[in-house]
């Protein structure tokens, strides 16, 4: 059996006096799309980003496939993270520079590709996310919904094996978030198999992901297929399902 | 807040200050000889932080030099030494003021620019995206900025120096009629290579910490534009005390070793 691609084994984490999370164990395999949902604050982010490196945890273990990471130099992880592709929130697209070479920059970075073989795959992952023909526009000049598909397609343009959403549908409009989930769902089908989606929108979980995680008060409350999760009988997962828990 | 929690407070932050400064200078160096080398954005920044620095330098070098003439000749005239000005204004300003104004003024502007750009790069976590790709930020933002500063700081000092002395002779002679000749004769008698290398030497540090000053202030921003404004201010303040700071150890060191 292949190892999963993330592993964590009883992650801690605080700020200062605030303990974020309380023992996280998790395993993803090739294939499956989490959701990690929880109220705001409850501490997902942090979790990804831990996940991906970015964060180091108080305690616990962090393997990124198959390689513990949560003790490595910054150095030694950068290898493992262009395996991935990260989104943010807020897409963080590097402002100084246009739709086109911000979905080109991994590519620059880590690839010889000659300029046509750049040109032709920045095209193909501008139409995968619906925006061909956005090339010589600046992040600023963009929507909402259009910069965070930017970040999409600057996280797959190297197609990595795994791919961290953070909120993806975090401040957009009803229509702009329905194409973020379809546009995710349908990645599935081909660019990326596998992938964590942090968000506290139920509705897109359930379009996107095959497995869900409801963080509470540092711990998942409780882990399982959507289906499940519906059925669960614990009361945290009923009540964040029913719009009523509170954040952390 | 008492005024002991406020000492406590204040104590920690400049440990955490220095400390934080200390580990960035360890990573760059780490990072020094990692490829890639970058080599175009070194380029880009001798072009951001000397280029287009040497109107402020050169300018502040000039009425540096004339003043330091003035003051010299006037008060060296007292007691009948007013053909010594040239030596004094040189070894004023090639062991002192050239690399020292230089560093201020430049590192100031470049330092605060650094800043500004790192700092708005981290409040929109376009660092955190950078690493996310798999990019070595020390290696690719911080790097080329600290090697375009050693290469340019000790130039600019240099140009310094020479529109500072040619400022100092232009008083000299047409101010206090004194005999150009004479002005550069009794420096060229009076002032010695390691004058001039010991000043171009403090610019190299100088470079270094100005740079470090600017990026790790740039990394450590937090709390939005609001902070940002706090952090680019901070530099400014930084980088003045910190050339002022070093330049007394590098000169008592300095003495020291080849004095």
């Amino acid at each position: 059996m292949p190892p999963p691609l993330v592993k964590l084994r009883d992650v801690w984490k605080s700020f200062e006096a605030n303990q974020v999370l309380r023992g996280i164990s998790l395993e993803l395999g090739r294939g499956t799309t989490l959701a990690v949902m929880g109220g705001s604050g409850a501490g997902k982010t942090v979790l990804l980003r831990i996940i991906a490196g970015l964060v180091r945890p108080d305690a616990g273990e962090v393997s990124l496939f198959g390689t513990r990471i949560d003790r490595m130099r910054e150095e030694a992880i950068l290898p493992l993270r262009r395996q991935t592709g990260f989104v943010f929130q807020g897409a963080a697209l590097f402002d100084s520079l246009s739709v086109f070479e911000n979905v080109a920059f991994p590519l620059r970075e880590h690839t010889s590709l000659s300029l046509g073989e750049i040109t032709d795959r920045v095209h193909r992952f501008l139409a995968l996310v619906g925006l061909p023909g956005t090339d010589g526009l600046l992040p600023a000049e963009l929507s909402g919904g259009m910069r965070k598909r930017v970040g999409i397609a600057r996280a797959l343009v190297m197609e990595p094996e795994v791919v961290f959403f953070d909120e993806p549908t975090a401040g957009l409009d009803p229509t702009n978030a329905r194409l973020v989930a379809e546009l995710i769902a349908e990645l599935r089908t081909g660019v990326c198999d596998t992938a964590i989606v942090v968000t506290h929108d139920v509705e897109f979980a359930d379009m996107v992901a095959d497995q869900m995680a409801i963080l509470h008060q540092g711990r998942f409350a409780d882990v399982g297929a959507p289906a499940e999760m519906r059925r669960s009988a614990n009361p945290d997962v009923r009540r964040f399902l029913a719009g009523e828990l509170r954040g952390t | 807040m008492t005024l002991v929690e406020y000492v406590k407070a204040q104590g920690r932050d400049t440990a955490i200050w220095y400390g934080g400064l200390g580990l960035l200078a360890a990573r760059v160096a780490r990072n020094l000889a990692l490829p890639p080398a970058y080599l175009w954005i070194v380029a880009r920044e001798i072009d951001a932080i000397g280029v287009r620095s040497l109107v402020v330098a050169l300018t502040a070098a000039l009425f540096t030099g004339m003043v330091l003439a003035l003051q010299s000749a006037v008060n060296m005239a007292r007691f009948g030494a007013e053909n010594y000005v040239g030596p004094v204004v040189a070894l004023s300003i090639l062991r002192e003021l050239g690399p020292v104004l230089t560093a201020i003024l430049v590192g100031g502007k470049v330092a605060s620019g650094i800043t500004a750009e790192l700092g708005s790069m981290k409040v929109t976590e376009q660092i955190d995206a950078l690493r996310a790709i798999g990019v070595n930020y020390i290696k690719r933002l911080i790097v080329p900025r600290l090697l375009a500063a050693l290469l340019v700081f000790p130039i600019v000092t240099v140009l310094a120096d020479g529109v500072g002395l040619f400022g100092g002779m232009l008083i000299s002679v047409y101010d206090r009629n004194v005999d150009a000749y004479l002005y550069w004769n009794t420096i060229s008698y009076w002032v010695v290579l390691k004058d001039f290398l010991t000043g171009v030497g403090k610019s190299v540090v100088f470079g270094a910490i100005v740079t470090l000053i600017g990026c790790y202030n740039g990394l450590a921003t937090e709390g939005g534009t609001e902070g940002l404004g706090r952090s680019t201010t901070a530099t400014v303040v930084q980088v003045a005390m910190g050339v002022i700071i070093s330049d007394f150890f590098l000169t008592k060191l300095l003495l020291f070793l080849f004095w």
